[in-house]
């Protein structure tokens, strides 16, 4: 920190010197513990307060509950979901990247916001739309129906609706990375001969892979915690249609508490393993990821 | 003339780079399915239902309350969350302390743990009978299951929100201006209220206006601790979920077209803003 | 105001950016620190601005011990090379901070800061721009409202840090003619940092010589360029020559030969001739004279410069000829230095 009084090698009267770039040590000390007081009540307590519960009444019934065959359909459904919704976007992602960052077109600036239209859309609109869609109201409602066509609390609905509410993740982590990285690679392997799929995997890829796994992390994330939309369409089926954090809120709503945080703890012990990750990243790779931190 | 006009009304310029047909087929396509097609239901459903109809939807009273409420405690999250936001990212910019790393680190939690669990936890932590919340009952003060509870969900989802887009503003900060300010007489208060804060102003802006949007459309770190009572601390997303079960689709329709409505003039204001800031001071955020 | 540097010697973690180093600067002079970059010049600046604290060492405000003073209590004007304007504020805001902010008791009403702000503008000729915002504005104008800010607290002393150093060449030649202009007409005690030597040169009273640290030589433009006193100034400041030559018995030796230079009073022992190329006289023959092939020759403005090579040691020697004055290559040509200097390792 070049601000900080270390910087000032001297021995000199750097308490004068250092009023001009920085405070008191008092509104310090006044400011760190104010920001510390914040993160704690409202980041570190609730994180700390699912591990406790889980573990209130030891950890025999907390294994118990996670054994239980719900608990294990509804891991099961988390992952079949985020193993079909992401690499769906990641494709998706790649794709939307390397039109609009290495190319120039009408029109991009707008389909840029397009891309990033789910963040401002509410999980339960983005599940409530795809009901709309698919619906018996719906136009191709009773198309389905008749053909045996399930959609809606299913699985397919649930995948629907978590790649909707995951869609820009991937994309919006590349496209300010590829833009920074120009196209002067890519011409020079095309000018060496390389085809465009050999540009892409021996140049393009290995410049963008850090910034593609922080954004397949982020993406993930998402994808195993969604809560609103999936709940819209899912049809809360136990033992079927239940991922991960339904089944929090069902056992929550049952009053089953451990059991409810028993599940909790998984999926924080998951958004635990992503923060981690996400600062090794951060940490070892900063100018391979891109700049945009915001999601 | 006629290769002139061409290049005048090219779609794209000219690039040796291949692939950008099948990049924005797959983009085009991916686009339309996933995310056009599902929201322009939305909007046609809306429209069908015909302006008395919507109105009378829109202006029912447990609606105009559950949005009043969504959009209020929203507001007010975003402003706790401009507040501490702020002084976080100065504290992580600015100042060394034991355990900065991991502090800064936590700052995601809110991006990276579900909002359900987000939910039962608070829940657990403000419930009368809570960790914190047994603290305040005596005082009379009752956080969970009242409008307090909705806001303290939605400071905690917004947070990361203002400190990872002011905290990089902060960071280019150039120690040179607030050296200029010293020089000329500033106090380091008159610098960071009349030059520092000024200068982040785009950035907290913007802060806001992205955990005001996320604010507005939380659902599930909110329905525990929120009490749910109809008019007093029902959130609009709520108000939908209840509608599709009625499967009064002509209702939660209405709802969910006056959220994006606004939640999209709200992005549209906000973005003109920075675009003049930009023009302006050359800076935004 | 006058100031005074005293034994300064500042450390960052252990190294030594300034050594040692004493100055006097004169009421209302125009001073310039030139060095190479790293030479300690920023450091000096700041130091005296009050933005960094001396290791050791005392600056004088008059006869204030100014180290006990905060940097808002000095009343200095700063001007950074990149300007460090507020983008949020306009050009007159900019310029009226320094007024606004005082307290209450010290601060002017509201229209003499406006009006006060306004002579600035004029007076670095940016009137009308006031209601521009600083992205609005080329480098020199920035850097003119940058010298307006500083100048509106009536600073005791103007420090500039290569206040030119952004700008491209054709506008630092204009900003320079017109701060010493500025200079000439408001009378401020003024420092200003540079590693440009015609700018220090050409615009200041007094410039003194920095490398690693340490003060190499004070004095007027006319006597660094013509008396430098020591290896480093000669080097730094315009073009030179360095032959190695021998003293003996108050003649100048160069390899087997006299080269017709008499230094009565010298040591006898091996020395170091330096020469400027233009301070030399042609010579036909060659009884005591320096004489080299020639090896390249160019035409540069109004003179020609050639480069010889010289002696047995093949030591590299560049000279100016008048441009009617036609050489080929490896033709031999003579000269004597006509104003040099010996330095001894
Ligand atoms: N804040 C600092 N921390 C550590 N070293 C510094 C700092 N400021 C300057 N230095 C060092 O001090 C020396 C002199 O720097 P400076 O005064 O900036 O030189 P100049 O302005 O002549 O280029 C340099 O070697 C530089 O690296
Ligand atoms: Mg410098």
């Amino acid at each position: 920190m070049a601000h900080d009084a270390a910087s000032h090698g001297g021995t000199g009267n750097t308490e004068l010197v250092r009023v001009a770039t920085s405070e008191h040590r008092l509104a310090r000390y006044g400011l760190i513990g104010l920001a510390l007081c914040f993160v704690g009540l409202f980041l570190v307590l609730p994180l700390a307060a699912v591990f406790t519960e889980a573990m209130r009444n030891g950890p025999g019934e907390f294994f118990t509950v996670l054994s239980d065959p719900e608990t294990f359909s509804a891991i099961r459904l988390t992952l079949i979901v985020a193993g079909i919704a992401v690499p769906l976007n990641l494709v998706f992602g790649i794709a939307a990247a390397w039109a609009i960052a290495k190319f120039e077109f009408k029109g991009k600036a707008f389909l840029t916001t397009l891309i990033d239209l789910p963040f401002s859309v509410s999980p339960v609109i983005s599940g409530m739309v795809f009901i709309l869609l698919f619906g018996s109201h719906s136009l191709i409602g009773p198309w389905l129906q008749s053909h045996g066509i399930q959609i809606l609390f299913a699985v397919p609905g649930i995948v629907l609706a978590t790649v909707f509410v995951t869609f820009p993740f991937v994309a919006r982590e590349l496209i300010p990375l590829m833009q920074e990285q120009g196209t002067s690679d890519e011409e020079a392997a095309l000018s060496l001969g390389a085809s465009g799929w050999q540009t892409f995997w021996y140049v393009t890829l290995p410049n963008i892979k850090w910034g593609l796994l922080y954004g397949v992390l982020l993406c993930n994330a998402r994808a195993m915690g969604e809560f609103g939309a999936v709940s819209v369409v899912s049809g809360h089926i136990r033992g079927l249609t239940n991922t991960m954090p339904l089944q929090v809120e069902i056992l929550y709503n049952e009053y089953n508490f451990v059991a409810a945080f028993a599940v909790a703890t998984l999926l924080a012990l998951l958004a635990l393993v992503t923060l981690v990750l996400k600062s090794l990243l951060e940490m070892k790779y900063s100018e391979q990821i891109a700049a945009s931190r915001r999601h | 003339m006629t290769a002139r006009t061409a290049s005048l009304w090219q779609f794209r310029q000219p690039s040796v780079i291949p692939g950008f047909g099948l990049a924005l087929g797959v983009t085009l396509s991916w686009l339309i399915l996933i995310i056009l097609i599902p929201l322009s239901g939305l909007a046609w459903r809306s429209s069908a239902l015909g302006w008395p109809t919507f109105w009378a939807l829109a202006t029912d009273q447990r609606t105009v309350n559950a949005l009043r409420i969504s959009f209020g405690t929203a507001f007010a999250a975003a402003l706790v969350n401009v507040v501490f936001g702020v002084i976080l990212a100065w504290v992580l910019v600015r100042y060394r302390f034991p355990g900065k790393r991991v502090i800064d680190a936590m700052v995601d939690l809110p991006f990276a743990l579900p909002t359900a669990v987000a939910g039962i936890a608070l829940t657990t932590l403000y419930a009368p009978n809570g960790w914190i919340g047994s603290l305040l009952a005596p005082l009379g003060i009752k956080i969970a299951f009242t409008p307090i509870g909705i806001v303290f969900a939605l400071i905690f989802v917004g947070l990361p929100f203002v400190v990872r887009t002011v905290q990089p503003i902060m960071e280019e900060i150039d120690k040179e201006v607030e050296e200029a300010a010293a020089t000329l007489g500033a106090n380091r208060f008159q610098t960071i209220r009349r030059v520092l804060l000024p200068g982040l102003a785009p950035a907290v802006l913007t802060g806001f206006a992205l955990a005001f949007a996320r604010g507005v459309g939380e659902y599930g770190s909110v329905i525990f601790i929120a009490g749910n009572l109809p008019y007093i601390s029902e959130i609009a997303p709520l108000l939908i979920v209840i509608r599709l079960e009625e499967f009064n689709y002509p209702a939660a329709t209405a709802i969910a077209a006056v959220m994006l409505v606004i939640s999209f003039a709200m992005l549209l204001i906000i973005n003109t803003i920075q675009a003049w800031s930009r023009r302006r001071y050359g800076y935004g955020a | 105001m006058e100031v005074r540097v005293q034994n300064i010697r500042k450390e960052f973690s252990r190294f030594p950016a300034l050594n040692d180093v004493s100055l006097d600067i004169r009421s209302g002079e125009l001073i310039a620190l030139l060095g190479p970059s790293g030479s300690g010049k920023t450091t000096l600046l700041r130091l005296i601005a009050g933005l960094e604290s001396p290791t050791e060492g005392t600056v004088y405000f008059g006869n204030e011990d100014a180290s006990r003073k905060t940097v808002q209590q000095r009343n200095i004007g700063f001007v950074f090379q990149h300007y460090a304007l507020f983008r949020h504020m306009t050009v007159l805001d900019n310029v009226s901070f320094g007024l606004t902010i005082r307290p209450a008791g010290r601060r002017p009403s509201k229209a003499d800061i406006r009006k006060r702000a306004l002579e600035l503008l004029d007076l670095v000729q940016l009137s009308g721009l006031e209601k521009r915002y600083p992205a609005q504005l080329s480098g020199g104008q920035r850097q003119r409202v940058a010298l307006a800010r500083a100048m509106a607290v009536e600073p005791n002393v103007l420090l500039l840090d290569e206040p030119f150093g952004a700008l491209d060449a054709q506008v630092r030649k204009e900003l320079r003619r017109w701060l010493r202009e500025i200079h000439d007409r408001t009378g401020h005690t003024t420092v200003f940092v540079t590693h440009d030597q015609d700018e220090a040169l050409e615009l200041a009273d007094r410039v003194v010589v920095m490398s690693k640290g340490k003060i190499e030589q004070i004095g007027t433009p006319d006597e660094i360029y013509d008396t430098p006193n020591s290896p480093f100034v000669f080097g730094f400041i315009g073009q030179s020559n360095i032959l190695p030559v021998r003293v003996e018995n108050g003649q100048l030796w160069l390899d087997d030969r006299s080269i017709g230079v008499s230094a009565t009073g010298e040591a006898d022992g091996p020395a170091q001739l330096y020469f400027r190329p233009h301070d030399i006289e042609l010579l036909d023959g060659c009884g005591g004279c320096i004489a080299g092939i020639v090896t390249v020759t160019r035409r540069v403005a109004g003179t020609r410069h050639v480069e010889l090579d010289i002696g047995a040691t093949h030591s590299k020697v560049e000279i100016e000829l008048p441009p009617e004055k036609v050489t080929s290559d490896h033709s031999r040509i003579a000269f004597r230095p006509t104003r040099w200097k010996l330095f001894r390792n």
